[in-house]
């Protein structure tokens, strides 16, 4: 398991930058309300308030990042070990983690 | 108890057990070897898998600990709700699939991935079994106050018996049914909170006439005279000096109603009327009477309710998702807090009082004692709550029973799938938290002893049946949780310490030998745990276990995977420290000082009761020192991807 492949390097890149995001809209909920607890309670939408809203946004918003990660993630080769980058599927065989990783699923 | 045990939730719920633990005999048949007993095989499809972590996660803390929270004082509770789903996506983004490719059977596994040290593989082992381990004392105290109103029994009953059905899940069937029974539960869970919200939304909010009785207005010298509206005030003898605002009228059936006084507009006063309840010698009186409901026998009485609906009316009828909001924040809530009278002969009385609220002030953050810091000028109010958050946030993804589930699952791809469908089924049942928990708070029927019931009681409020289903659904919640966290700490022992420490051979059937043992041992344990702690609340001791997890386990897998130059002394330093300094933290804060050793909080150590915002920092520090100091005798770390 020494390097990763393509798609495994290219899907640990965008799921960073998704943590990278939400990080920030958690960080913005988390600082308002410990240094302006009463921003929290202006009403922003149909009479809501925004303790509310950034609340239920943040559930919201982590599901749609899961699912967008979900899609734009690319396949990995089969099995999910370290094949090498250039390792086409059918040369696969010869690592010896999915020797090992084989023996586990029986 | 404030209600009597029903025989359909009797019923309901030993079928429901019964169900579980036969399920578990039938699916555990086949795990005989190591990979079966701890993992699974590795077979079990990503779906099944995914609705699992949401079952092994919505713990007795986020279904009974949450809502009680939020009945109790509102939004707060939900604080919990968004750090715990944040949680996951960090797991989801950073630790799903590294795990996956790295480990075997367990999260010293995945640590050690490259050293092979077994000083990696002791130092996670034991981080393992220390989470596990404070992680299992909520949930165990969480199923002893479940059994206590659904069947009769007393606290330390309901603990044994989820340690044995526990114990007996986990040492026939491992992994396999493990993972099945939670499936269940999770989906169930999720379903039946769903139909909830629905019925309570059908039902509205209605403003109920007022059970407790109100004296006044009157002028505070008459409040203070020997007679009030007739009745003979008794005189405030004992620990009664102390709060001259409680008032007790002699009742001529027996003991005394009390009352508190609260000043209004124009220099009047208001009496409302309170409960007590005191501990004498084991004998539990009642308003100064023998608790019970016979004659001359007194009983605390269920509360919650909306004094005033918007523009006077009477009920709301149906509500949407939306307006169920914003009618509670134009109306007026009826909360109860309280306070505790300390008497000469070391008995106390604990008096619950009435506090009108507007219904805004129950949507927004800061009500809670324990967040009320961020609506105050002190600093170390705000950095406790932001430790909180920070603890809820990287916690997560460092929970050991929550990591062992990547390993029942084929692949990188199956790991990131089931995540993303475990973050569909626990965020939606968050959402839900606040209506449920908000519902409780008007329902009429919570008990002020217990907020833990508070789910449970809104729906004893609708119907008996969904009372008996819920309440069953929750104890298997607390039943699969524990199950998975001795599952895990059982492989601590087993596979990281056995064998990755001592170095004794294990042949495959002994290895699982081995790990049913130490289920046993670290069950009876948890057992013995959760009667101690029973006293303690159950959302806030999982609080610390989120603390401990994050920053013994989290620093060391983050630089593991994207840090070239980490190395294994730093490795173990890091969790080492991370989870020596959260303990300890914990154990020297004021929170610990006043509910478990009874000494004064002022005297303690810790500036605050979270460690997070300390102690997560410096294992990365830990971690990134040692990791320099000790560069030149290991090669670079290959894991990491930048």
């Amino acid at each position: 398991m020494s390097s990763l492949s393509d798609s495994e390097r290219s899907n640990a890149r965008l799921g960073l930058w998704l943590f990278g995001l939400y990080t920030l809209l958690y960080l913005g909920f988390v600082l308002i309300s410990a240094f302006s607890a009463s921003t929290m309670e202006t009403k922003v939408v149909a009479g809501l308030n925004l303790a509310i809203v950034y609340g239920f946004a943040l559930i919201i918003i982590a599901l749609v990042m899961a699912l967008a990660y979900g899609v734009l993630c690319r396949p990995e080769p089969a099995g999910g070990q370290a094949a090498p980058p250039t390792a086409a599927a059918d040369t696969e065989a010869a690592d010896p983690q999915d020797g090992e990783d084989g023996g586990r699923e029986q | 108890m404030i209600y009597d045990p029903s025989p359909i939730a009797v019923l309901v719920f030993f079928v429901f057990v019964g169900a579980t633990v036969g399920l578990s005999f039938f699916l555990g048949r086949k795990a005989k070897s190591s990979a079966g007993y701890f993992a699974a095989h590795g077979q079990i499809p990503w779906a099944v898998n995914g609705v699992a972590f949401a079952g092994d996660y919505l713990s007795a803390a986020s279904f009974l600990g949450i809502c009680g929270m939020i009945a109790s004082y509102g939004y707060d509770g939900f604080l919990y709700s968004i750090g715990f789903l944040a949680g996951w996506i960090v797991a989801l983004f950073v630790i799903a699939e590294p795990m996956k490719r790295l480990g075997k059977f367990t999260f010293a596994d995945a640590l050690d991935s490259t050293f092979d040290s077994r000083g990696i593989k002791a130092a996670a082992g034991v981080s393992t079994l220390v989470v596990s381990v404070f992680y299992l004392i909520p949930q165990m105290v969480g199923a002893g106050s479940l059994i206590q109103p659904l069947l009769g029994f007393p606290h330390w009953v309901g603990v044994v018996l989820v340690g044995i059905v526990v114990i007996t899940i986990v040492v026939t069937a491992g992994m396999v049914s493990t993972t099945w029974v939670q499936f269940l539960k999770g989906s169930l869970l999720v379903l039946f909170s769903a139909i909830l919200v629905v019925l309570l939304l059908g039902r509205g909010f209605v403003a109920s006439p007022d059970a407790f009785e109100t004296l006044g207005p009157i002028s505070p010298t008459e409040a203070g005279g020997a007679t009030i509206a007739g009745r003979q005030v008794l005189p405030a003898e004992g620990g009664w000096q102390e709060f001259p605002e409680l008032v007790r009228l002699a009742d001529p059936e027996g003991g005394f109603d009390l009352y508190r006084s609260q000043p209004i507009e124009g220099g009047q006063v208001l009496l409302r009327q309170a409960q007590a309840i005191t501990d004498a010698d084991g004998v539990l009186l009642v308003d100064g009477a023998p608790r019970g409901r016979g004659e001359g026998e007194k009983e605390l009485r269920p509360v919650g309710r909306l004094s005033e609906l918007p523009e006077g009316q009477e009920s709301t009828g149906p509500l949407g998702p939306v307006s169920f909001f914003t009618t509670l924040s134009e109306s007026k809530v009826v909360l109860w807090r309280n306070l505790t009278v300390n008497h000469s002969d070391g008995t106390k009385t604990t008096v619950y009082y009435q506090k009108p609220t507007d219904g805004n002030e129950v949507l927004r953050p800061g009500e809670h004692p324990k967040f009320a810091g961020i609506r105050g000028e002190s600093l170390i109010g705000k950095l406790n709550f932001l430790s909180l958050m920070l603890a809820l946030f990287c916690g997560t993804a460092s929970l050991p029973h929550i990591l062992i589930r990547y390993y029942t699952v084929k692949d990188g791809a199956a790991a990131r799938k089931s995540t993303i469908v475990g973050i569909a089924s626990i965020g939606f049942f968050y959402v839900l938290t606040l209506y449920l928990g908000l519902g409780a708070m008007t329902s009429g029927a919570m008990d002020l002893t217990d907020s833990n019931m508070a789910a449970p009681l809104l729906a004893r409020s609708i119907n008996t049946w969904l009372f008996a289903i819920i309440s069953a659904i929750a104890f298997t919640t607390v039943l699969g949780t524990v199950s998975g966290l001795i599952l895990a700490s059982s492989g601590a022992v087993a596979h990281d310490l056995m064998v990755g420490v001592f170095g004794v051979e294990l042949p495959e059937g002994k290895k699982v030998r081995v790990a049913k043992i130490s289920a046993v041992i670290v069950g009876i344990i948890a057992i013995f745990l959760g009667i101690l702690f029973k006293e303690l609340n159950v959302g806030y001791l999982v609080g610390w276990a989120f603390s401990v997890a994050a920053s013994a386990n989290l620093p060391a897998l983050v630089m593991l995977l994207f840090w070239k130059g980490t190395t294994r002394q730093g490795i173990i330093a890091s969790v080492l420290v991370g989870m020596v300094s959260s303990l300890g933290w914990i154990l020297l804060s004021s929170d610990t000082y006043k509910s478990v050793y009874g000494l004064d909080p002022e005297s303690a150590w810790a500036p605050f009761s979270q460690p997070g915002i300390v102690t997560i920092p410096l294992a990365f520090l830990t971690l990134i020192v040692v990791s320099l100091a000790t560069r030149s005798d290991s090669g670079s770390n290959p894991l990491a991807t930048d």
